[in-house]
């Protein structure tokens, strides 16, 4: 979560050796294939190692605490508790690349079937969070940097502070409050209202398009109400990642002399920044919006759970207070994959768009 | 430049300003001395200070200002709203929310400092054995922490408290595990830096065993960084603390933990909002002083940003 982090330079692992024939595109593409094996065992060793941390004797959760001895030893042979640790780590390990996650014991499914069934409603929302994410945080960081220490510079500051330090749960419980139960412009928690469940056909999971696709206009704009409060409290940790670096990129071009240059040119105030200050920072931007739509994953946790949004975030939650840890290391190992391929897309696209790189 | 112009006080000032330091006590002291300056010279720091030692008073003397025990309940007097006996209202069973608020800021306190102090232990001897002894070690060690980092804070914090089962206590442990790694990098990155001076290769050349080296020459020169980059990160360790405390993974009630609280009070919101309001309002002061606190003594001691 921490801001500086981003700025640092990624270290490269090893260098190319110097007299090799190897071209430099083969060395680096088996440079990142290896780094991201590394990292995805790795991920699985950490589940896995939370998974036996388990104070529950994993049989006794299946077979309850009346069974007799032999039905115990049967089950104990089947989840191949008698093998040794690292036999485990590879069944374990073959499980969760096939997507065998296992059943939750507490909504009777298989755990990718509900993870399939879930996943929609938080992308949905996240999606919707982190547009207004960019569309509210950029302009503001570019504002900020541009008229720097005036006014828009410190309502800025202050935006950003307040997105670091607002406990988003109770964000969202005020704004249920105030915007809800008081004023009523938005819908309340859940994704629609009861009497619109189950009018549109699933066919995307995302219900704003689901409701399009099926021509549902009433649908579509109960799901809007229903949204927009859930997806504005989340955004608003987004904003002030953004707009904050925003800030920093765009006073780090702003104060160069090609800048300068243009200016003494003749270019217009606004026409510099547009053209060539924002154009520098763009790819920039782009990892950095990335990067937020991760952490906003985290974010859903919390506020899916406030406003009863049928998403991955409260599936994990009621997975973790029914103690089923089937549900919880399929969440933690997907978020942990999430994660991992969006720093790589945004390492991907930093070497690919910014020809400063190559 | 020792014109001492008022005895007694004027001397220390002329002592800390003056141009040419006579021991390397003195230029520390003097360099302590414009840090502070420079630090009270930035309201926003010095407004964030203010609430950190409010807060630190209201935990220090929590029974003196709480105006009813934290757990007294009181049936006949349960759900009021925010008045003069009772300032932020009562709670589902008649308890004085904001006694059990200025109670709570003991807890967040005790959860921080707790944190950190597992957490930087471990972020700095990973660091400094990774960056001093280099090669596999360093290798072995930075894929552990990255493989760390690839989760988001609050989802590892929620796997390691699923796996140790709820609680304060667990939950305290959990959240340093996801604490330490950005500490270990940063230390790592130190001791790099540290690791070819001559004062190191001195010590070496002596004969000083390796652990020797680390802990007592590597490590101090990191303690400094590792410090203000906990601070930085308290108010993160606040609000996962309150998060998990809210999903009723953390402190658990009767226990007057500001999330916990929070999470009652989200069961009586439409009635009686004031039960969410005040605990919410507090975690949200606390850890806007401490993001503010750690802005300024970042602005201060790292004058890059600016």
């Amino acid at each position: 979560m921490s801001v500086t982090d981003v700025n640092q330079p990624r270290e490269t692992i090893s260098r190319r050796p110097e007299a090799s024939k190897i071209p430099p595109w083969a060395w680096d593409a088996w440079r990142i294939v290896s780094s991201v094996a590394v990292t995805l065992l790795g991920l699985l060793a950490l589940t896995f190692f939370i998974g036996r941390m388990l104070p529950i004797d994993p049989v006794i959760a299946i077979v309850g605490e009346q069974a007799d001895a032999s039905t115990y030893d049967m089950v104990y042979k089947q989840l191949g508790l008698d093998k040794p640790l690292y036999v485990q780590f590879l069944y374990f390990m073959g499980d969760m690349l096939r997507g065998e996650f296992g059943n939750a014991l507490f909504t009777g499914n298989k755990v990718s079937a509900d993870l399939m069934r879930v996943f929609p409603a938080t992308i949905e929302l996240a999606t919707i969070a982190i547009t207004i994410g960019v569309f509210v945080g950029i302009p503001i960081g570019v504002l900020a940097a541009v008229y720097r220490g005036s006014p828009i510079d410190h309502f800025a500051r202050i935006i950003g502070l307040l997105g670091y330090s607002v406990p988003t749960f109770w964000s969202g419980l005020m704004g249920l409050v105030l915007f809800y139960a008081i004023l009523g412009w938005v819908g309340g928690p859940g994704r629609l209202d009861v009497f619109y469940i189950d009018i549109v056909d699933r066919v995307t999971g995302l219900l704003l398009v689901d409701a399009l696709i099926a021509g549902e206009w009433e649908v579509f704009q109960n799901a809007v109400s229903h949204i927009v409060l859930p997806a504005s409290i989340l955004s608003f940790n987004a904003i002030a990642f953004i707009s904050r670096l925003t800030r920093s990129f765009m006073l780090a071009q702003l104060s160069q002399e090609y800048i300068l240059a243009a200016r003494v040119k003749g270019l217009s105030k606004w026409k510099v920044i547009r053209k060539h200050a924002f154009r520098n920072i763009a790819v920039q931007l782009l990892t950095i919006v990335a990067l937020a739509y991760a952490i906003l994953l985290e974010g859903a946790v919390v506020t899916e759970t406030v406003f009863a949004w049928p998403g991955f975030g409260r599936y994990l939650v009621s997975g973790l207070l029914a103690g089923d840890m089937n549900a919880v290391l399929a969440c933690v190992l997907i978020v942990g994959i999430i994660f991992v391929s969006i720093n790589l897309i945004c390492d991907l696209l930093y070497r690919i768009l910014d020809p400063r790189t190559k | 430049m020792t014109t001492a112009i008022e005895p007694g006080k004027g001397g220390l000032r002329a002592y800390l300003t003056a141009e040419v330091s006579n021991s390397p006590t003195q230029a520390s002291l003097q360099r302590l001395y414009f840090g502070c300056r420079r630090f009270a010279e930035n309201p926003l720091a010095m407004i964030g200070l203010g609430i950190l030692v409010v807060l630190l008073l209201v935990a220090i003397f929590a029974p003196l200002i709480a105006p009813f025990p934290m757990n007294e309940q009181n049936l006949g007097r349960r759900l009021l709203p925010p008045s003069g006996a009772h300032w932020f209202g009562t709670d589902e069973l008649g308890r004085d929310i904001f006694s059990r608020v200025v109670y709570g800021s003991r807890i967040t306190l005790q959860i921080t400092l707790l944190v950190a102090s597992i957490a930087a232990p471990i972020g700095l001897l990973v660091g400094t054995v990774s960056g001093y002894f280099g090669g596999w070690t360093d290798t072995v060690l930075m894929r552990i922490t990255d493989i760390f980092l690839s989760f988001p804070g609050l989802i590892l914090a929620l796997a390691f408290v699923a796996a140790l089962g709820p609680g304060i206590r667990n939950a305290v442990i959990a959240i340093a595990l996801t604490v330490w790694p950005p500490i270990a990098r940063l230390a790592r990155a130190e001791t790099l830096t540290v690791r070819s001076s001559d004062y190191i290769a001195a010590i070496r050349a002596q004969g000083a065993p390796a652990w020797r080296i680390v802990v007592k020459h590597v490590m101090p020169m990191c303690l400094s960084s590792v410090i203000i980059r906990i601070t930085l990160n308290m108010a993160g360790i606040i609000l996962t603390a309150a998060a998990l405390g809210f999903l009723g993974l953390g402190a658990q009630p009767p226990m007057p933990e500001w999330g916990a609280m929070l999470s009652t009070g989200r069961q009586y919101l439409l009635g009686s909002w004031f039960l969410a309001a005040a605990p919410g309002i507090a975690i949200l002061v606390v850890s806007l002083g401490f993001n503010l606190f750690g802005d300024g003594l970042r602005d201060v001691l790292d004058p890059r940003d600016e």
